[in-house]
C-alpha cells in the first residue's frame, strides 16, 4: 500500500500511557442540520465525542468537516438538532456561548493571531480579559505553554516576525492559555510548508499524549493513523463512515470512502 | 585548460570608490541630472524659482512691521513694493482673542498651555499614564477658564460621568448588552434635568468662580480651537460608535446610524450651521438660553462625526474574518472583541482617514463667519472696517492661512509618528 497524502512521519514513540478514552461525554450533538441560504450544509449529524478521544474528520472539499467543528464553539449557527457540549447546550444565550468558547480551544488554517500584540500579549489576553486571572500569573501560564510548543524566546516578538509553523505553535499556545477542556483544530497544517507541517504535528501529538480531547479537520492522513482513536469521513454534508483508523484505511466499507482513499494515495 | 584552474594567493584590499559615485556629485546626477531631459528641466524648474523668488521677495524684504495704518505704511514705503505686516503688528492680539477682555487674557493663555498638558498622555506612551486624569478633568476646566461663572458649573458637569460610569456598573449583570447604551444615556439624562438646578444650588451655597465672559466677546483663533479641538475630541468616539452601529445585527441601531450618518453627511455643513443659529431657537423651550458657541460645537461634532463613522468603517472592513473569529474563539464577548482587538487594528488602519478628518473639521470652522461668529476670517472683516486698516487684505490673510497652516501640519506629522509607532505587522 502506498504512503498516503502527507503522510509525515514522527520518529520518536509515541507515549500512549495518558491516552485514555473516558465514559463521559464531552460533546454531544443529535440530529444536527444546517443551511446556507437554502444550501443544505450539515445533514443528519449525530455523534457523541468522549472525554480523551483523538478524533479526526476528513473528507472532501466542501463536505461540511469545518462547518462541523465551527458549529461547536458556535462560530457557526445550526438551525435544528442539538448541540451540547461539556453539559451546556448551545443556544442563542450569549452567556452559554461565551462560557462553552472559553472552555473550548480552537486552532483555524489561518492562525489568526493578533498582529497588533505581540506573542506573549496574544496568550495572556484572554486569560486576563475572560478568567480575570492576574497579570503576572497569565505570563507565567503563557511563558509555560510557549515553552511546552518550544517558542519561549519569541515572546516579545511579533506575529509577523515568526514563521508560519511558528505561528501555528503560538495559536496552540495561546488556546491552551484558556486551560481548555476540548481542543479544535481547523486544517491546522493546510496553509503550511511542508518542513513546518512536522513541527506543528508534533505539538499536536505532545497535546495527545497529555490526554486531551481532541476534533482535528485535516488532510494529514498519517497523523491520524498514529494518533486517533477514530476517524470520520463526511461526504455532501453526512458523516459517511467512521472507524478506528487501522480498519478505516485497510477495509472501507463505503464506495465513497474508498475513492476518497484512493485519491488521497494516488496522488502522493 | 590552463585558465580552469585557479587559486588566490593574495586577497585584496579594500578601496575607496571612484569620485562620481560618492557625496553631493553622485546626489546630484541620481536626483537632478539623472539625462538630458531631466537636466534640463531641473534648469527650468530653477529658474522658475528664482523668478518667483525675485517677484515675491521684495515684498517680503521690504515689509513695514511699524505703522499705525495702511496710509502710513504707504508714506513709509515710498510708492515701493512691500507688505504692511504692521497691521498684524497692530491687532494680533484681537486675531488671537477676539474681543476676550484683555485684562484676563491670561485665561484662555492659561487654558491653551494646559491643553498640551492634556494631550500629552494620551498622544505619547512615554507621557506617566498617571496624568490621564488631568485630560479626564480637563474640559471642566478648561471650561471654567474661558467662561468664567461659577466652579459648580464645570463640576457638576463633569459629575454626569460617574453617573453614566454607575447606570453601566448598575445594568451590566443584569443586561450586559444594554448596559453601554445606559452609560451613554444616563448623563445625558443627569446633563438636560438634574445639572442645571443642582449647579443652582450650590453657586447660590458657595458663589466661588470667576468672572464670567460671554460668549459673544469669544473670538479669533481662540474661537477656532476652541470649536475645533472640542469637535475632534467628541467626534472620534462618536464616530466609532456610529460606526459599529452601522455594522451591527440589531436592526433598530443600525437603522438609526445609517440614517444618522446619511443624513448628515448629505447635508452642506453651513445649513447645519444655520439650523444651529437660528433654529434651534424656534424648537427649543421658550426662555432656555442655549450658547451659540456650544450650539455650533454641537452641530460641527456631529458633522465630523458622521465622515468619522465612514472612515472608521472603512478601517474596519480592512480586518479579516479571522479576527473576529479568533477573538470569539477565546471568548472574548462583543465590547471586549471590539475594545482589544478590532477596532486597535481598525483605528490604526483608518489613522490617515481619521486625521484628514481632523484637519478638514479644523478648517471649516472658519464656516463660522456666516452665522456672525468672529472667527480670524470674520476678524479680519472686521479689521478692514476701520479706517486705518480699510483695503488690507495679503497680509491677513497670509497669517491667518500660516497659523492654520502650523496646526494642521502638527496634526500631519503626529498621524504619521502615530503610524510608524503602531506598525507592528512587518508587512
Amino acid at each position: 500500500m502506498a504512503e498516503p497524502l502527507g503522510d509525515t512521519t514522527v520518529d520518536r514513540a509515541i507515549d500512549r500511557s495518558r491516552m485514555t478514552v473516558g465514559s463521559e461525554e464531552a460533546i454531544r450533538i443529535a440530529a444536527m442540520n444546517k443551511w446556507y441560504g437554502s444550501f443544505h450544509v450539515l445533514r443528519d449529524i449525530n455523534m457523541t465525542v468522549f472525554r480523551g478521544e483523538r478524533i479526526v474528520v476528513c473528507g472532501p472539499s466542501g463536505s461540511g468537516k469545518s462547518t462541523l467543528i465551527r458549529c461547536i464553539n458556535r462560530l457557526e449557527e445550526h438551525q435544528s438538532g442539538r448541540i451540547t457540549v461539556d453539559g451546556t447546550e448551545l443556544t442563542s444565550d450569549l452567556k452559554n456561548i461565551d462560557r462553552v468558547r472559553s472552555d473550548v480551544g480552537m486552532v483555524f488554517q489561518h492562525f489568526n493571531l493578533f498582529p497588533h500584540l505581540t506573542i506573549l500579549e496574544n496568550c495572556t489576553l484572554a486569560p486576563i480579559w475572560v478568567r480575570k486571572v492576574p497579570r503576572r500569573e497569565a505570563e507565567e501560564t503563557a511563558m509555560h505553554f510557549l515553552a511546552k510548543v518550544k517558542i519561549p524566546e519569541q515572546a516579545q516578538k511579533y506575529p509577523g516576525q515568526l514563521s508560519g509553523g511558528q505561528q501555528q505553535r503560538v495559536a496552540i499556545a495561546r488556546s491552551l492559555c484558556m486551560k481548555p477542556k476540548i481542543m479544535l483544530f481547523d486544517e491546522p497544517t493546510s496553509a503550511l510548508d511542508p518542513e513546518m507541517i512536522k513541527e506543528v504535528l508534533d505539538t499536536m501529538i505532545a497535546l495527545a499524549e497529555e490526554g486531551m480531547t481532541m476534533l482535528v479537520v485535516t488532510h494529514e492522513m498519517g497523523f491520524a493513523r498514529q494518533v486517533a482513536n477514530r476517524v470520520i469521513f463526511m461526504d455532501q454534508g453526512q458523516i459517511v463512515e467512521q472507524n478506528e483508523p487501522g480498519p478505516f484505511f485497510s477495509h472501507p466499507q463505503s464506495e465513497r470512502t474508498k475513492l476518497f482513499l484512493s485519491q488521497i494515495l494516488r496522488d502522493h | 585548460m590552463e585558465e580552469s584552474r585557479f587559486v588566490r594567493t593574495e586577497m585584496l584590499a579594500p578601496q575607496a570608490p571612484p569620485l562620481g559615485e560618492i557625496g553631493w556629485i553622485r546626489w546630484l546626477r541620481d536626483n537632478l541630472f539623472s539625462s538630458w531631459l531631466n537636466g534640463a528641466l531641473t534648469l527650468l524648474a530653477g529658474a522658475a524659482v528664482v523668478w518667483l523668488a525675485a517677484g515675491i521677495g521684495p515684498w517680503f524684504a521690504n515689509a513695514v512691521w511699524n505703522a499705525g495704518s495702511l496710509a502710513e505704511c504707504r508714506e513709509i514705503l515710498a510708492g515701493a513694493e512691500g507688505a504692511c505686516f504692521a497691521v498684524i503688528h497692530d491687532r494680533w492680539l484681537q486675531l488671537l482673542f477676539g474681543f476676550y477682555p484683555d485684562t484676563l487674557y491670561w485665561r484662555p493663555t492659561l487654558a491653551f498651555l494646559l491643553l498640551f498638558v492634556a494631550l500629552a498622555p494620551a498622544l505619547f506612551p512615554a507621557v506617566p499614564r498617571r496624568l490621564l486624569w488631568f485630560t479626564a478633568v480637563y474640559p471642566g476646566l478648561a471650561y471654567l477658564l474661558l467662561w468664567g461663572g461659577t466652579i459648580w458649573g464645570p463640576l457638576v458637569a463633569l459629575a454626569g460621568v460617574p453617573v453614566g460610569v454607575a447606570a453601566f456598573l448598575a445594568l451590566r449583570p443584569a443586561l450586559p448588552l444594554l448596559a453601554p447604551a445606559a452609560g451613554l444615556v444616563a448623563p445625558v439624562l443627569w446633563w438636560l434635568l438634574a445639572a442645571g438646578p443642582v449647579a443652582g444650588l450650590l453657586a447660590a451655597a458657595l458663589p466661588w468662580g470667576l468672572a464670567p465672559v460671554g460668549s459673544a466677546k469669544f473670538g479669533g483663533f481662540m474661537l477656532s480651537i476652541i470649536i475645533g479641538i472640542t469637535g475632534i475630541a467628541v467626534s472620534l468616539p462618536l464616530g466609532i460608535l456610529l460606526a459599529l452601529g452601522r455594522k451591527s445585527d440589531l436592526f433598530l441601531v443600525k437603522t438609526i446610524c445609517v440614517g444618522f450618518i446619511e443624513f448628515i453627511r448629505g447635508v452642506p455643513l453651513i445649513t447645519l450651521l444655520f439650523t444651529a443659529s437660528l433654529l434651534l431657537n424656534y424648537f427649543l423651550p421658550p426662555g432656555t438660553d442655549f450658547d451659540i458657541i456650544l450650539r455650533v460645537v454641537i452641530m460641527v461634532t456631529l458633522f465630523a462625526a458622521a465622515y468619522m463613522a465612514e472612515v472608521i468603517r472603512g478601517g474596519l472592513a480592512a480586518i479579516p474574518r479571522g479576527q473576529y473569529e479568533a477573538a470569539d474563539s477565546l471568548g472574548l464577548d462583543y465590547w471586549k472583541a471590539m475594545r482589544l482587538i478590532v477596532l486597535p487594528q481598525a483605528l490604526k488602519v483608518a489613522i490617515p482617514g481619521i486625521v484628514n478628518t481632523f484637519i478638514g473639521l479644523f478648517k471649516d470652522t472658519t464656516l463660522v463667519v456666516f452665522i456672525g461668529l468672529l472667527d480670524p476670517i470674520g476678524l479680519s472683516t472686521a479689521i478692514r472696517a476701520n479706517t486705518d486698516w480699510n483695503g488690507i487684505y495679503w497680509e491677513l490673510f497670509l497669517f491667518i492661512g500660516a497659523m492654520f497652516f502650523v496646526f494642521c501640519f502638527l496634526m500631519s506629522r503626529y498621524s504619521m509618528h502615530l503610524e510608524r509607532r503602531l506598525k507592528t505587522d512587518h508587512r
